[in-house]
């Protein structure tokens, strides 16, 4: 089935944060310091004050108080947080470069623009760090991990620690990945308006709308139910729109100063020092096997970067702990504060870091053995999660594997690396495995039969790109026995029913049991009301109501009828909200979605560049509602991968702490002439452990895998092992 | 600051034609009605007077239909269509003409409206993602990207697709390994490419007129 939004999408009619023109709209445009960690010391906004059309020009000067600054982390009620957001103009420190320090509102975008480049500021510029390499030494453990010892951020060991240094066959290597950012097409905006002094709507670029809505109702110190979120469509975010940020406080104090609606859009050059990034991070994996290919110990370490103010953690170390049948296993995870924005998870948050150290150690231990890798996994491969010996709610790696070998043709890759040439191109195979957690969470959904036959289904979900619309209303099409054109699923709006912030590739799983319940109990609600002048329905079981050409009645007995009408007529109008809650299956299984990847890549003799020639992408990710949407998301994933592996690469320059990839043609990220026809192959088996769709999440494991799959084809290729990300010619030549 | 998004106009040299232009449309206007413009002068009604000075008219046939228009020299094509004319179904994705989701075709030809100044265009055809369909039928193009799921979040969409036009148009599409080349100008950062690509090729092999 094709997108429901579809038609909206291709003729430009789908409405983002930006786009809402509301009467008096303004328009405002921040202005970022030159420096990275210090004071302000002084800020001339005279002549931007006076420009053409300048409304306000906002710094911490002259803001007015966000209650919520003061009070968060006040509460005696609540354990004060690990840090917090960036209380944007709050006080004079500056944190980062480019942190916002003033916020022009004028009439017009252009003389918005104009005036923010004549706000000038003086500084106490302190001495700032922003190298991860070289504040390895202050590195600590996270506040989280620290109070609590059971804490996935905190120490793990099976066996002994880092037994692998005894071991007769080992190696020890350090990986790093440097900074990458989302980048999603549409710039973080919000259109901010206060429709009463107390009654705020904001138009934003979120992945929740509820989480969005809790935060600045906290902020503004007002009820949730006075603050509006609306995020209809979002221009993709990979993770982006998961925190509140600062250009949104700003937007909302800026329409309370100027008393208009406030549009705000951040250039992309913001979009890298502001809204979060996947972190620069260090790792080091050492590892023994056995002659025969059993893997005895792995020590994973990992350093990853986080700013001052907040302390940003992620998984980089799960995938280790629960892949391979490893008997001594020990993961240390640090973290080193620097003075840069806080970073946020982008796809495959943690997990995609961490498999490019894991899948590529895989892949150098399978060489030092002379076994082929997959023959390697293969013998390590795990029945139950040897992390908490529980057994897996469902896993077909193995097939994966298979499937993905067959495809890619993996009987054509050799051994010994360098083997295989096509003319001036070397021709390498490799693969890497991916994980991610079958995450559900609760949600509502709440279902209507509308007059004309149609029934609206409407929640706070939000459709970041994967398709969340179109699922729903496949789901919601399947329980109900109607034709998808019959249902109308509506979202991102803090007023529907409460589903949690999309990400961590949980949507289908919450969401999608929530639609199926409410669908379930809409046919139930309109059984009651038909048995009102009806006996067949007093009879009837909810399974049995059918909805047709404007009646209902059931599949037992045809000849009961009741026109939709006559059953609107006795509720004027039906709406019944449910919630769908994970059961608890979860405590007797462990539940993943998994993936593998191959990668076929042929390297340049001469120059070393690397063109992805064919990628294969396989997935157990449980029921696979939408094969359209979901490959479609699959393919992604494996470009965003092929970024990740060949060139991106946020850098900065030290000296300054700021970044010098600041726009496209700096920072690269895949063209179309990057990006191969990726193949993919779905198990699609249904894992009922997490939910009755059978659904396991697609988003993740999509990218997780795809980094080490090409680098271990660049080493197939060439015999060089590179194990700093970007792999670019540079490292190959 | 931070960004200088004019660097080519150094801000003295709009300061000095700005206080020109005050102080001669006070002038002007001092002559009419002094009394009200004296009191008027200090709520800023000066700026209001320069500010009809400092637009220029603008004459543009935007999707079929003549726009008689008054612009600031400096805005772009891309914020024209948005802000003004509010056709926001062009993206703007970075406004240095690098991500191509503010393609347009202008006479015919695509074009990162982001790059261009909106009175460079005088008297000429605007196409936007909103011009391509003929009413309530969509354009071949626009019905495969439907049909191949050519995007996810839909934001560039609209850009690839004024580009994909093109790209058939220019006789850029003889290979998946053409119009790779020849639609790199448009980044999908979801990585709908593959799907875009057989978009393309469907519209290309059906021969539709686009």
């Amino acid at each position: 089935m094709s997108r429901v939004d579809g038609r909206l999408k291709v003729t430009g009619a789908a409405t983002y944060s930006a786009e809402y023109k509301l009467p008096g709209l303004a328009y405002a445009v921040l202005v970022g310091s030159t420096i990275a960690k210090g004071r302000i010391t002084g800020l001339d906004t005279k002549a931007a004050a006076g420009a053409p059309g300048v409304l306000a020009v906002v710094t911490h000067l002259n803001s007015p108080k966000v209650p919520g600054f003061d009070t968060v982390g006040k509460d005696p009620s609540q354990p004060a947080t690990v840090g917090g957001p960036l209380k944007i103009f709050h006080d004079d420190k500056i944190r980062f470069n480019d942190q916002p320090i003033a916020l022009v509102v004028a009439d017009t975008l252009e003389r918005a623009r104009y005036a923010a480049g004549l706000v000038k500021a003086q500084y106490a510029q302190e001495q700032h760090q922003t190298n991860l390499e070289a504040n390895k030494p202050r590195a600590f453990l996270p506040t989280s991990a620290q109070k609590n010892p059971k804490s996935p951020m905190a120490d793990y060991q099976r066996g002994q620690a880092d037994a692998y240094r005894s071991g007769a066959i080992k190696l020890e290597n350090e990986y790093v990945i440097p900074t990458e950012v989302h980048h999603p097409m549409e710039l973080q905006a919000i259109t901010a308006h206060w429709e009463a002094p107390d009654r705020l709507t904001i138009y934003d670029k979120t992945q929740g709308t509820l989480a969005t809505r809790r935060d600045f109702a906290k902020e503004w110190n007002l009820p949730e139910a006075n603050v509006k979120v609306i995020a209809t469509f979002v221009g993709g975010a990979f993770g982006n729109a998961l925190h509140s940020w600062p250009h949104e406080s700003a937007a909302i104090i800026a329409a309370k100063v100027v008393n208009r609606p406030v549009q705000l859009m951040l250039t992309r050059e913001q979009m890298f020092t502001m809204v979060g990034y996947r972190p620069h991070t260090w790792q080091k994996l050492g590892m023994s096997a056995t002659a025969d290919g059993k893997i005895t110990a792995i020590t994973h370490e990992s350093i990853g970067q986080t700013s001052t103010y907040e302390e940003f953690t992620e998984s980089t170390l799960a995938q280790t702990r629960m892949m391979y049948q490893s008997p001594n296993l020990t993961t240390r995870y640090r973290l080193a504060a620097l003075d840069i924005g806080s970073p946020i998870w982008m796809r495959g948050p943690g997990e995609a870091t961490g498999a490019f150290a894991l899948e590529s150690a895989m892949d150098e231990m399978a060489y030092l053995l002379k076994l082929d890798p997959m023959e390697f996994r293969l013998r390590n491969y795990t029945d139950q999660d040897p992390e908490n010996g529980k057994p897996w709610s469902t896993k077909f790696l193995k097939e994966c594997y298979q499937a993905g070998a067959e495809r890619v043709g993996w009987s054509k890759r050799k051994l010994e690396p360098g083997a295989l040439r096509d003319g001036d191109w070397l021709v390498g195979y490799g693969m890497g495995v991916g994980t991610f957690g079958a995450h559900r969470g609760g949600a509502h959904a709440s279902a209507q039969l509308l007059p004309g036959g149609t029934v609206l289904l409407q929640c706070a979900t939000t459709d970041i790109g994967p398709g969340t619309g179109t699922a729903m209303t496949q789901i919601a099409a399947d329980t109900l026995g109607l034709p998808p054109q019959n249902i109308r699923f509506e979202l991102g709006h803090s007023d529907y029913p409460q589903a949690g912030t999309q990400g961590g590739s949980s949507t289908v799983n919450s969401v999608g049991p929530a639609v199926q319940e409410a669908c379930l109990a809409l046919k139930d609600k309109l059984r009651q009301l038909a048995a009102t002048g009806n006996a067949a329905f007093a009879a009837a079981k909810k399974e049995d109501v059918v909805l047709a050409d404007g009646y209902l009645t059931l599949s037992t007995n045809a000849a009961a009828r009741v026109p939709y009408a006559d059953l609107l007529k006795q509720v004027g109008g039906t709406a019944v909200v449910v919630e769908a809650k994970p059961g608890s299956e979860g405590q007797a299984y462990s539940m993943y979605s998994f993936s593998v990847h191959f990668a076929e890549v042929r390297v340049h003799v001469l120059t070393g560049e690397v063109r992805v020639s064919k990628l294969v992408s396989c997935a157990d990710a449980g029921t696979i509602i939408n094969q359209k949407t979901a490959a479609n998301q699959m393919k992604g994933g494996a470009v965003g991968g092929i970024g990740m592996a060949l060139m991106e690469h946020a850098i900065i320059d030290d000296r300054y702490g700021r970044y010098v990839t600041k726009d496209f043609a700096d920072y690269h990220v895949p063209v179309h002439a990057d990006a191969p026809a990726v193949e993919v192959f779905f198990v699609n088996q249904p894992d009922y452990h997490v939910n009755a769709l059978g659904t396991k999440g697609i988003g993740e494991i999509a990218t997780i895998g795809v980094a080490p799959a090409i680098a271990n084809a660049v080493f197939n290729a060439t015999g060089k092992r590179v194990r700093e990300l970007p792999i670019t010619p540079d490292k190959l030549v | 600051m931070a960004t200088n998004p004019e660097p080519d106009v150094p801000a003295n040299h709009d300061e000095n034609r700005r206080t020109f232009l005050k102080q001669s449309s006070l002038l002007t206007a001092l002559a009419l009605v002094p009394g009200q413009v004296v009191d008027a002068a200090a709520a800023k009604f000066d700026e209001r007077i320069a500010d009809a000075f400092e637009k220029v008219p603008l004459s543009l046939k935007v999707n079929g239909v003549k726009q008689k228009l008054s612009v600031e020299p400096r805005a772009t094509l891309l914020d024209l269509l948005r802000e003004q004319l509010h056709l926001t179904g062009t993206k703007k994705g970075c406004d240095y003409g690098q991500c191509g989701a503010c393609t347009v075709h202008v006479n015919g030809q695509r074009v990162n409206s982001c790059l261009s100044f909106a009175v460079m265009h005088d008297g000429q055809e605007i196409t936007t993602i909103e011009g391509l369909a003929k009413g309530d039928d969509l354009h071949p193009m626009q019905e495969a990207f439907v049909k191949h799921d050519g995007f996810q979040c839909g934001y560039c969409t609209p850009g690839q697709i004024m580009s994909a036009v093109a790209c058939v148009r220019e006789g850029h599409a003889g290979s998946e390994g053409e119009i790779r080349e020849y639609m790199s100008g448009n980044i999908c950062r979801c990585g709908a490419y593959a799907n875009i690509v057989a978009a393309i090729q469907d519209v290309k092999q059906g021969g539709q007129k686009v």
